[in-house]
């Protein structure tokens, strides 16, 4: 299994070298890393259900398994769509330029992504989550518009800050550990989590709460969510796809991390209070902004930090339901917002605006990808017979056993109130007929755009209906990992 | 009764009160490329102090970082910058959302706030004087009040940089062992700023030739 792990975190790296030679050779090397990076993450389920992988400094417990699907499992998708994205350029004057940037940053960036929950300890991984915010800066700003550049200033400014009280959690947890394992350990999970009863109280609480406010930054976490709904807009689509459906969870990951270590050296207490209260406030402040969105693909970026505010209470509410809630929702996401933001390129693309008053009688013009745009966001809306809408279901159910009555009613509040902003806009987009005079030819764009949107919503149904027996083993032993510790 | 320090906590303390001053210099100075000269003279103070602790605490390792840190932070990221400047007509920052007054006084009031604190975590360590790193999150919240506080790029720029010397003075004091390779990977931050500020320059001067922030607002709501 160890062969597998390393293949799944070396492809990438070797499209990524690909990404110079001539654009043909190029697509398909990404393509290929894509898909072949899900099989592998797929082939590591079983073996990680049964017990952890270590192997260097590389760690792969169900908890990194979880992301590690998520993220491939965008990869792979958006890679398909990629290539379908780039054609409209394709005779463009410097596009062979543009394209091997677009193609090494995308597959450095999914590198990245796939290495954070990968690696053994918590200076790797902060490496890992600085290493995604270099190269997604240079991405979102590869169009070089003005809207473009000003987003990626105030990301790489914001990120940068937030990943620099990150490294200020770093320093104090390490501070922490080494009072009691002595100066010369590295951070690496197990023998933290062992020692995590004897650590000092005071420095474990200070880089928990430096950890949520640095990296929940990337999560999108309010109050330090504001770069995000600028650079989801402005970067090219299949890298706010990656944003929306990899990054933020990733980051999330890290928090999550953090959160272990501080139930398993403080309790549960207080790491569960202070997520609450980020999460709440994200959750509020999305579902508010969704209800005047006229940007279509800032309306998805602010449901991306409604679902972050969403994981953020769940894992807040701690009850073992609740939290297998979290993970299935943590791959949910994935599937659907990727998709998500798929569809609503797909709509950018064929009307030329982004602006959701631009895009009328959507049905009428693309046949299979407006209806299927609809009804991702109806997935998101957690509808069944979708996976947000059993993730959802199980964080409710956790948090009414667990005894959060008050959090789980405002939580369904919310989400519906979300639903209300996302569904107006979307139908808006894709059923209201279009203007007599607007002459935009019905036909799909290509089908590259179209099979990776369909694959999705596929996956979507699948974790609804019936999530492989497999894959819930692993959420339990994750949800097991999450538990245990803790006095 | 606390100990009374020795040489070598005196010189430590000094060094990061020189860091602090060099912070809210650079929060009251206007002219631009002053600003960045003072960054580049806080990063010979920090650069300095991690050859001092290399030495005086035998973690050799720090001289590499020490080597790097000045060559990075003293030399290449101040001359790039002041590099892009040039280009540029503008010498002068706008004026901020508050007088360099006001300001001053917030910081002091900011700076104070975490200098006590931090001082009241009760946070020993064996390397530093704790007096050190209630200074480096006093420079880290001062850095913060700079980049809110002016409305221009450059100063935004120079505020996530001498943050940056306020996370590595932290670091200093309370995790001298911290695998080096972190500190890197931030320097290599840096980089990529400096790479997106030249792309901004590019762009967004080129089009208002202006560098306030006041013309970034496309993007809100």
């Amino acid at each position: 299994m160890h062969i597998v792990l390393l293949a799944l975190l070396i492809v990438p790296v070797v499209a990524a070298g690909l990404s110079v030679a001539p654009y043909r050779i190029a697509r398909v090397a990404t393509v290929v890393a894509g898909a072949a990076s899900f099989v592998l993450a797929v082939c590591l389920v079983p073996t990680v259900a049964g017990h952890t992988i270590r192997f260097g400094f590389l760690r792969v417990d169900a908890i990194s398994m979880v992301f590690l699907l998520a993220t491939s499992f965008v990869y792979a998708t958006v890679a398909v769509y990629a290539i379908g994205y780039l054609r409209d350029e394709q005779d463009e004057p410097h596009f062979d330029r543009y394209s091997r940037r677009f193609f090494l940053g995308f597959n450095v960036f999914a590198a990245s992504m796939l290495w954070a929950p990968a690696v053994d300890g918590l200076a790797l991984l902060w490496i890992a989550i600085e290493i995604t915010t270099v190269v997604s800066a240079l991405l979102v700003a590869i169009d070089r518009t003005d809207g473009a550049t000003e987003a990626s200033w105030k990301y790489v400014l914001i990120a940068s800050a937030g990943l620099g009280i990150a490294l200020l959690a770093t320093i104090f947890l390490y501070y922490a550990g080494a009072s009691v394992l002595g100066q010369s350990y590295d951070l690496s999970f197990s023998p933290l989590l062992a020692a995590a009863g004897r650590l000092p109280d005071t420095a474990v609480r200070l880089s928990f709460v430096l950890a949520v406010l640095g990296f929940g930054t990337k999560v999108g976490l309010v109050p330090v969510h504001t770069w995000l709904p600028d650079a989801h807009a402005e970067a090219p689509t299949p890298v706010s796809a990656l944003l929306s459906g990899a990054l933020l969870a990733t980051s999330f990951y890290a928090v999550l991390r953090y959160f272990q270590v501080a139930s398993a050296a403080l309790g549960h207490t207080f790491p569960q209070m202070v997520l609450l209260v980020f999460g709440v406030a994200s959750l509020l402040l999305a579902s508010l902004y969704l209800l005047q969105q006229r940007n279509i693909k800032r309306m998805l970026a602010y449901s991306s930090i409604e679902h972050m505010g969403i994981l953020a209470i769940a894992v807040s509410f701690g009850a073992p339901l609740a939290l297998a809630g979290a993970m299935l929702h943590v791959l949910a996401h994935a599937a659907a917002k990727g998709n998500a933001f798929m569809g609503a390129g797909t709509l950018v693309q064929k009307f030329g605006t982004k602006q959701i008053s631009g895009i009328r009688g959507g049905m009428n013009v693309l046949p299979f990808s407006a209806p299927a745009f609809l009804l991702v966001i109806l997935a998101l809306s957690a509808l069944p017979p979708f996976g947000i809408f059993r993730s959802e279901f199980l964080i409710v159910a956790g948090g009414l056993r667990g005894g959060s009555h008050t959090m789980t009613a405002l939580l369904v509040v919310l989400v519906t109130l979300a639903f209300l902003g996302l569904a107006v806009g979307v139908t808006r987009m894709v059923v209201s007929p279009s203007p007599s005079g607007a002459a935009v030819a019905r036909g799909e764009l290509n089908v590259w755009m179209v099979v990776p949107v369909a694959i999705g919503l596929v996956a979507l149904a699948v974790l609804g209906i019936h999530p492989p027996g497999e894959l819930s083993t692993l959420i339990d032993r994750a949800v097991a990992e999450l538990t245990r510790v803790g006095r | 009764m606390q100990p009374v320090p020795g040489v070598f906590e005196g010189s430590a303390n000094v060094v990061a009160v020189l860091v602090l001053l060099a912070e809210f210099g650079m929060l009251r100075q206007a002219v631009l490329r002053d600003q960045v000269r003072l960054y580049a003279l806080q990063s010979l103070v920090v650069s300095a102090l991690a050859a001092i602790v290399a030495a005086g605490r035998d973690v050799p390792e720090l001289y590499a970082l020490a080597g790097l840190s000045l060559a990075l932070k003293v030399v290449i990221v101040p001359l790039v910058v002041t590099r892009l400047l040039r280009d540029t007509s503008e010498e002068i920052a706008g004026s901020g959302t508050l007088g360099v007054a006001t300001s001053v006084l917030v910081s002091i009031v900011v700076a104070g706030f975490g200098f006590f604190a931090v001082g009241a975590l009760g946070i020993h360590s064996r390397v530093l004087p704790t007096t050190a790193l209630s200074l480096s999150i006093a420079v880290v919240l001062v850095a913060f009040v700079l980049m809110i506080v002016r409305r221009d790029v450059v100063s935004q720029a120079i505020g996530f940089f001498s943050l940056e010397n306020g996370v590595s003075l932290a670091s200093l004091v309370v995790a001298a062992g911290l695998p080096l390779i972190l500190e890197v990977a931030f320097l290599f931050d840096l980089l990529v700023a400096v790479v997106v500020f030249g792309v901004l320059m590019r762009v967004h001067h080129g089009r208002t030739s202006s560098l306030s922030t006041s013309a970034l607002t496309r993007l809100r709501g």
